[in-house]
């Protein structure tokens, strides 16, 4: 009961700090929200199943090409266009699953990589549809939902929170399942699990694909809240960012995502405004929590003080 | 007992009170010539593959804000610029737009030149109605993808450079071109513009050779290189460009070899002297603002380059292996006289006055030369947003870029593809 009264209670905070906020903080902290679904989607591959992708900016790309391009070409509103963002990406991590699920380990890392790199260079091919590496900004119509306009802060800010608020609640009940726990099988003893019947593979795509969705939301998300649709967003750097995240925040903890997110990008806003070696110390921050918090912040409280953290 | 102090000040008191004395007769002429600053934000490349720009924007930057200031700043308001990384990253991009117009205060929002960063932060500033003023020097701003907010009164677009460029080809060096791209954005524009361009001065691209963005060697592509090529057309960009220079060398050797047309892109921040680069000699490129100080250049050439610190080979003055991005800097400079000439246009006192910075900038069309417009005259087409300007063709000559013709501005010139005056802000 205090589980979900913990998770309750963040969204019900988010909820509350708009009217604390001022609206840059408010526009900020939905940048963080859905960045936070990414690295939730994340989480439940690598945290929770020990799938070590680098391809992720693929899905991500996937989710916010399929909702830009869908409202851009077939006049979409940002409601179905969420729906076939989050669908893409769930499709995509499908069909990369099939394939780079039959390695493990460094290989499934180095598989992940290549598809997401065969990924970015198929938006930059197609460039008369896609616009290339210079990308493109959603027209107004692509950007109301029920009638209201999202590129306004309140609209903005609610459509971020509430699908914030679905993906930890579904990431939060999908770990306390029966499944939940075959993913944390599969990550601690895998030939175990085969010995006990499971099948592996089933799972370790079903997870995958979930992430995908996560990630596909997560995308077709910033697409349409925030207006653009780029393939920097497939880049490498977008493969590494959700694992920073998670890792620290907490890998296999469902409000680490949260944490590590909203943490990183605190450390960046307040480090540019006093160095331009501001990235330096994103860097320092990093290597003292592998050394002195190598589960990440809400793992260490686990491990030390809170034990029902989930 | 008390005692008085009045009657007995002490020395202490006695020092106090001599300089609050000093100090209420100094504050209110201070007070009276200090108005709050105008403040501009500057999205900056300080960072990621832009940074070469992003170092060499911000000291042209600081340096037009020094002379806009001791000239008695906007209005007789000082000015002052922030500057914030972008990280050359979209994403990054549009935050920091956010950033500089809601948590720093600023007036308008300056764009640097990585399109994709423009692109990606254009919507945000159109949200918060902020006029956003970019260099990016991108067909985006004129092709109407944007929105009223986002101008580029600094620097011509890329689609008018590559056109103007055509006319001098196609008379100087030959009627049948061979272009090598980058296979992305950048490169499809010179693509697009320049075989279009071509054919209407009665030439022909012969052949496109297409690099995919990840190739670090290209000695295989040159095979496709047809054997009647009278002209070479590259503009290679980012680290392996000078790997492509070294091999397009090898290739050649010291055999027959049409005449090689570049832009400068590939080559900005870089020596065209640097060991390697020898193959160069005798090639063209276009420029954007001569790096090397051409013989006749104008009377505003020199005070422009002593403000930036650059010496006359178009290197900083204080470390000569520090090569300018010089053809393109010049917009940081002449974006920052823009704004100033709109905001006192518009009577400019503060963000609820942004919409009349706007509407005076879009009445804007003649910009002629001066020490505000160092890289020579401009026109500004308040309908696309978009200024236009004369564009240069430099040929390497004992590995020194020198000027060999200057375009007019009819030969860049199309037709307006949007009317931003016709939107709503």
């Amino acid at each position: 009961m205090k589980v979900w009264a913990l998770h309750l209670a963040l969204i019900a905070a988010l909820f509350t700090a708009q009217f604390v906020l001022s609206p840059y903080h408010t526009t900020n902290l939905a940048r963080i929200m859905v960045l936070a679904i990414f690295a939730m989607g994340y989480n439940l591959a690598f945290g929770y199943t020990g799938l070590l992708s680098l391809g992720h900016a693929l899905l991500l790309g996937a989710g916010m090409y399929a909702a830009g391009l869908s409202a851009q070409l077939w006049g979409l509103a940002a409601g179905p266009a969420l729906l076939v963002g989050t669908l893409a990406g769930g499709t995509m991590a499908a069909a990369v699953g099939l394939l780079a699920l039959r390695t493990a380990g460094v290989s499934f890392m180095i598989v992940t990589l290549m598809f997401a790199q065969a990924g970015y260079l198929t938006i930059l091919y197609f460039a008369p549809t896609t616009g290339g590496d210079e990308g493109f900004t959603v027209a107004a119509a692509g950007r109301t939902f029920a009638g209201f306009d999202l590129a306004t802060d309140t609209p903005r800010f609610l459509s971020a929170l509430a699908l914030f608020a679905v993906g930890l609640l579904v990431s939060l009940a999908l770990v306390r399942s029966p499944f939940g726990r075959t993913l944390v099988a599969m990550r601690e003893n895998e030939e175990r699990s085969r010995m006990l019947g499971y099948n592996p593979f089933a799972v370790k795509l079903a997870a995958l694909t979930i992430s995908g969705l996560y990630a596909g939301a997560a995308g077709a998300a910033y697409a349409l809240l925030f207006g653009y649709v780029g393939a920097s967003f497939a880049t490498i750097q977008y493969s590494i960012l959700p694992m920073l995240y998670v890792l620290l925040g907490g890998a296999g903890t469902t409000l680490g995502p949260f944490l590590g997110a909203a943490l990183m990008f605190a450390l960046i806003e307040v480090a540019s405004g006093l160095t331009t070696a501001y990235l330096f110390f994103v860097g320092l921050a990093l290597v003292a929590l592998v050394l002195f918090a190598p589960k990440g912040i809400l793992g260490t409280i686990r491990e030390r003080w809170v034990k029902w953290l989930p | 007992m008390t005692r008085n102090t009045l009657l007995h000040p002490t020395r202490r008191n006695l020092l106090l009170t001599s300089g609050a004395g000093l100090l209420a007769a100094a504050l209110p002429g201070h007070v009276g010539a200090q108005a709050a600053p105008i403040k501009i934000g500057f999205q900056l490349h300080r960072t990621g593959i832009g940074a070469s720009y992003g170092r060499w924007y911000e000291r042209t930057a600081q340096a037009a804000i020094k002379l806009i200031n001791d000239g008695g700043g906007i209005g007789g308001r000082p000015v002052e610029i922030l500057f914030e990384d972008d990280a050359t990253d979209p994403k990054r991009g549009s935050e920091v737009v956010d950033k500089l117009t809601q948590s720093d205060g600023c007036d308008v929002v300056m764009g640097t030149l990585f399109s994709h960063v423009v692109i990606g932060s254009a919507p945000r500033a159109g949200e918060l109605k902020v006029p956003y003023l970019v260099c990016s020097e991108g067909y985006h701003v004129a092709s109407g993808m944007l929105n009223r907010w986002t101008l580029q009164p600094g620097i011509t677009d890329v689609r008018s450079q590559i056109a103007s460029m055509a006319p001098w080809v196609s008379a100087n060096l030959g009627k049948k071109v061979t272009m090598i791209f980058p296979d992305f954005a950048f490169g499809h524009d010179h693509r697009d513009f320049f075989t279009a361009a071509m054919a209407a001065q009665g030439g022909e691209v012969i052949a496109q050779i297409a690099i995919p963005p990840t190739e670090t060697s290209f000695t295989r592509y040159f095979p496709q290189i047809p054997a009647e090529t009278e002209v070479l057309y590259h503009v290679m960009v980012g680290p392996a460009v000078l790997t492509f220079v070294k091999e397009l060398g090898e290739f050649y050797g010291s055999g027959a070899k049409p005449p090689f047309f570049g832009f400068i892109d590939s080559l900005e921040a870089v020596d065209t002297a640097t060991p390697g680069l020898e193959f160069l000699e005798g090639s063209y490129f276009w420029e954007g603002h001569n790096r090397v100080k051409p013989a006749d250049a104008g009377e505003h050439e020199a005070a422009y380059r002593a403000a930036v610190g650059v010496d006359d080979n178009g290197a900083s003055v204080s470390d000569t292996a520090d090569v300018a991005t010089y053809s393109h800097m010049f917009s940081t400079w002449e974006t920052l006289f823009a704004i100033k000439a709109g905001m006192e246009a518009s009577g400019y006192t503060g963000p609820t006055d942004r919409q009349k910075f706007v509407e005076a900038m879009e009445a804007m069309a003649d910009l002629p030369y001066g020490i505000e417009r160092p890289q020579g005259a401009k026109v500004f087409n308040g309908k696309t947003h978009q200024v236009f300007g004369t564009q240069n063709i430099s040929q390497v000559q004992g590995g020194k870029l020198i000027r060999v013709h200057q375009t007019s501005m009819a030969d860049g010139a199309y037709k307006d593809a949007v009317d931003y005056t016709t939107m709503s802000f």
